[in-house]
């Protein structure tokens, strides 16, 4: 590192990242590489291995440092240069200190682990940037980010797009300034992408979710923390994911599970929501209008929205003032559907062993309003002082109403069980005169799932 | 070598100085490039050069043809491959086809010159609907420059860059070889630039901008398509639709396909390009209705991501021109990861209202999180956007009010 450093003080604009040898040949072309030369550096980087930080690797570690430029450009010439240069293997060390860049990176390569110092230590810092919806761009297979933080991207931070195996480990999205429309989408943001992981990163600011998992298969996201975003965690159209042990706060609404419809990865199911502390999600919301966590009440905790096989379990709410949990029906929102294909409904989602601590009790935005005004107008004085920890549209799938009873056939129920004192809301929202058959019975309701199986990842230890 | 090379290449050397101990690779790893020296992005496009990759591949004999070697490393410099007899004129040599497209993406006005290479005594294969089949080894030529004046083509102009799409084996490999400021050659550079350029516009007026010169990672981010679970890389504008035009050489009009054929590089196209599909010109009310034209226009310039196969998959928006569901084109379609692209509307395209449509809204927008396209677009295509305004503004139909 100090070699490195060094160098980039030696050369002043000029930025050469350091190659460390590792096994392997030794016949590279060393055509255009002046090893004779008087810099101080030089003959650094082939002795060691390269730094510890490297980590025992079978690749190359590409070590880079910020360059000592004003900004002139040099770290956005030396990481876009790693990135096209990599090879399967290698490790791309970022440096502690600030990099900055004002175009958007890409890389292309597979297996590539791009890693900092720490999330406090090594910054990618994108104030400026005039090029690039996202600060990163990833089209590759066995991709891992770990131990940086990436900051103030102009969109969306670290953008994952069809890849297989990609790993965030220690990585922190940040949008450093006021919490603004303009902020992008999201942090950290894999789409049609398989066997993901998700650990100990945090994500600031994101204008809709911090950690966006979107069409994709086999996810884990966990001990991870998301504050002050639209959505914290929003896990959308995907199969098989675990959200676990995340801490949730200030946000919008805390963790979300969405299915959309119009898209090429038409549902999702069989996600898990455990273990995670939820709490205070009372943020504004600041996603800008069309996009579907604007219409997410400031205060909500949790929401399934025509999520089908959901697992929510061991999880703490804690004064999310408008809806602790919310379950709800494609048809609650304003968009219209034509997606034939699509089912809007909620079903098959089973709640226990939460804790429910306040909340409920400053209801905010468009649905929180509503749902206060149908609890006063429907029940009058036997409205609950605080909107119910559990909320359901109860706006239900045709296809799976058991006709005697009304309610969804047991396969397909909302399940509640062990949930403290928590209360309950059904809400008879799609009824012909809305919220007439309002009611607070969560009778129905007692019964239980088989417990979905804990998600491995195929290529990815966890 | 000309003077001016001459005198740059110590320099380049130089700047070559490097660190790479680089391992366990062939000589194509890139390690010399890992050296690359040249920091300042805008400070002065020489000094962006990439290390030097010399082979004899690259300072061939003297001779007429193109040179150029599929198997080689790229070469730094543009010239080794002998496209051009004259490259600051952009004068072809003549192995080399020039061909332009009916409409073609919009560039920040920058022109283009277009041109495509076939290995010596091969053909492409015409297909009606889809890229023509271009033989191994093929090489499409682009070079964007600024007139000084739009408003007079004969003025004079700035070489910025010149996009290699080469095909090897195995893919589709994007090059960019960015002009020096003499104008005298270009030079390899894979890390992208910016540069400053300045044209007086169609309206007289003096514009100027940060032109942005896409690394080289970047092309295959538009060049790239996803087929079961594959990415293959594709040119986009080599369809009969795009091509099938007079030339813009010559003295008389003559279709591009029928020379194509005459000359032997096209094989099994119509006889009579009248048979073959044709792009409407977007700003040529001649050549198609408000919906062809329009329609059209979001082809050439969003379909290579906006497609069932593309990048912009994932948004479930397709803008190619075979798309009848006006639902999968924009028609009342909530966004879905647009975040501040929305601008607070709530439809891609709501019949009838430009101005609540967000596909409007992000054509309007030069933010980088905003725009479409996303990248290589610092300026707003004012003509397109006529086009667009006047389409939306006729779509019949209303998104119903909202529930």
């Amino acid at each position: 590192m100090r070699s490195s450093l060094a160098l980039s003080l030696s050369f002043a604009l000029v930025l050469s990242p350091l190659v460390s040898a590792c096994g392997g040949d030794d016949d590279d072309d060393d055509s255009t590489v002046d090893d004779t030369g008087d810099d101080p550096g030089d003959d650094v980087a082939d002795d060691d291995g390269g730094s510890d930080a490297c980590g025992d690797i079978e690749g190359r570690c590409i070590e880079l440092s910020p360059a000592d430029d004003g900004g002139a450009g040099g770290d956005q010439e030396a990481l876009q240069t790693a990135f096209i240069d990599a090879l399967p293997g290698d490790v791309i060390l970022l440096h502690a200190g600030t990099y900055e860049f004002t175009l958007g990176l890409s890389l292309d390569v597979d297996q590539v682990t791009l890693r900092g110092e720490g999330e406090a230590e090594t910054v990618l810092s994108f104030l400026g940037q005039i090029e690039g919806a996202q600060g990163i761009l990833i089209t590759a297979d066995d991709f891992t980010a770990e131990d940086f933080a990436i900051e103030d991207t102009a969109g969306d931070g670290l953008k994952v797009e069809g890849g297989a195996r990609i790993v965030f480990r220690g990585v922190r999205a940040e949008w450093t300034g006021e919490q603004a429309e303009d902020n992008g989408a999201y942090g950290i943001y894999p789409v049609q992408c398989t066997d993901i992981l998700i650990e100990e990163s945090i994500v600031r600011g994101a204008s809709d979710a911090g950690i966006y998992v979107g069409q994709s298969e086999r996810a884990v996201v966990r001990n991870s923390t998301v504050e002050n975003n639209v959505a914290g965690i929003e896990i959308e159209n995907t199969y098989d994911a675990d959200v676990y042990g995340n801490t949730a706060t200030a946000n919008t609404g805390g963790i979300l599970v969405f299915n959309l419809p119009d898209l090429q990865v038409e549902s999702g199911g069989r996600t898990r929501v455990y273990d995670n502390d939820i709490f205070e999600n009372n943020g504004e919301n600041f996603a800008p209008a069309g996009n579907t966590v604007a219409q997410v009440p400031p205060g909500t905790g949790f929401v399934a929205l025509s999520a089908h096989q959901v697992e929510v379990f061991g999880n703490t709410f804690t004064d999310n003032m408008s809806f602790q949990v919310g379950i709800i029906s494609y048809y609650l929102t304003p968009f219209p559907l034509e997606d034939d294909t699509y089912d809007p409904y909620s079903d098959t989602l089973y709640f226990h062993d939460n804790v429910f601590v306040g909340g409920g009790d400053m209801p905010s935005g468009t649905l929180g309003a509503v749902v206060r005004g149908a609890l006063d107008t429907n029940l009058g004085v036997d409205a609950p002082e605080t909107i119910p920890d559990i909320s359901f549209d109860h706006i239900l799938n045709p296809e799976q109403v058991d006709e005697k009873t009304g309610e969804l056939l047991p396969d397909f129920n909302i399940c509640l069980q062990d949930n403290g004192d928590a209360d309950f809301v059904s809400l008879d929202a799609g009824a012909e005169v809305p919220f007439a058959g309002i009611n607070l019975d969560a009778t129905p309701f007692d019964c239980a799932h088989d417990p979905l199986p804990a998600v491995e990842l195929d290529g990815v230890p966890l | 070598m000309s003077p001016a090379r001459a005198a740059l290449r110590p320099a380049l050397l130089l700047l070559g100085v490097g660190l790479a101990a680089g391992c366990g690779g062939d000589d194509d790893d890139g390690s010399g490039d890992v050296a690359d020296a040249a920091a300042s992005i805008d400070a002065g496009i020489d000094a962006g050069v990439d290390a030097a990759v010399v082979t004899d591949v690259c300072d061939p004999a003297p001779g007429e043809g193109v040179a150029f070697d599929l198997d080689a490393p790229p070469c730094e410099h543009l010239s080794s491959y002998r496209f051009f007899v004259d490259g600051p004129a952009q004068v072809p040599n003549q192995e080399v086809v020039p061909y332009d497209l009916n409409t073609p993406l919009f560039s920040d006005y920058a022109t283009k010159h277009r041109f495509f290479w076939l290995p010596t005594g091969q053909a492409m294969a015409y297909s009606e609907t889809g890229v023509f089949d271009m033989p191994v080894g093929s090489v499409l030529i682009k070079t964007f420059s600024y007139l000084a004046d739009l408003r007079d083509p004969a003025s004079a102009e700035r070489l910025v860059e010149t996009r290699l799409l080469v095909h090897r084996a195995d893919k589709w490999e994007g090059l960019v070889y960015l002009w020096n400021e003499d104008q005298t050659e270009a030079e390899l550079r894979r890390a992208g630039a910016v540069v400053p350029v300045e044209w007086i516009h169609t309206d007289g007026e003096p514009r100027q901008l940060s032109y942005i010169v896409p690394n080289t990672n970047q092309c295959v981010n538009c060049h790239v398509v996803h087929i079961e679970g594959e990415d293959i890389t594709t040119p986009i504008g080599i369809q009969a639709r795009h091509l099938n035009r007079d030339t813009g050489v010559g003295e008389l009009p003559v279709n591009q396909l029928e020379l194509w054929s005459e000359m032997g590089v096209l094989t099994g196209a119509p006889a009579d390009a009248a048979d073959a599909p044709r792009a409407p010109v977007f700003d040529d009310p001649d050549t198609g209705t408000v919906d062809e034209r329009a329609r059209g226009w979001l082809d050439i310039n969003c379909s290579h991501c906006h497609s069932q196969v593309g990048p912009a998959r994932t948004s479930g928006l397709d803008l190619t021109v075979g798309q009848a569901d006006p639902s999968q084109y924009g028609v009342c379609k909530p966004p879905i990861a647009a975040g501040p692209g929305s601008g607070g509307r709530l439809y891609d395209i709501v019949p009838g209202l430009p101005d609540e449509s967000i596909l409007m809204f992000r054509l309007e927008s030069v933010e980088p999180e905003i725009r479409m396209p996303e990248v290589l677009r610092q300026t707003v295509h004012s003509e397109s956007l006529e086009l667009m305004r006047e389409w939306i503004t006729a779509l019949p139909g209303d998104c119903g009010p909202p529930k």
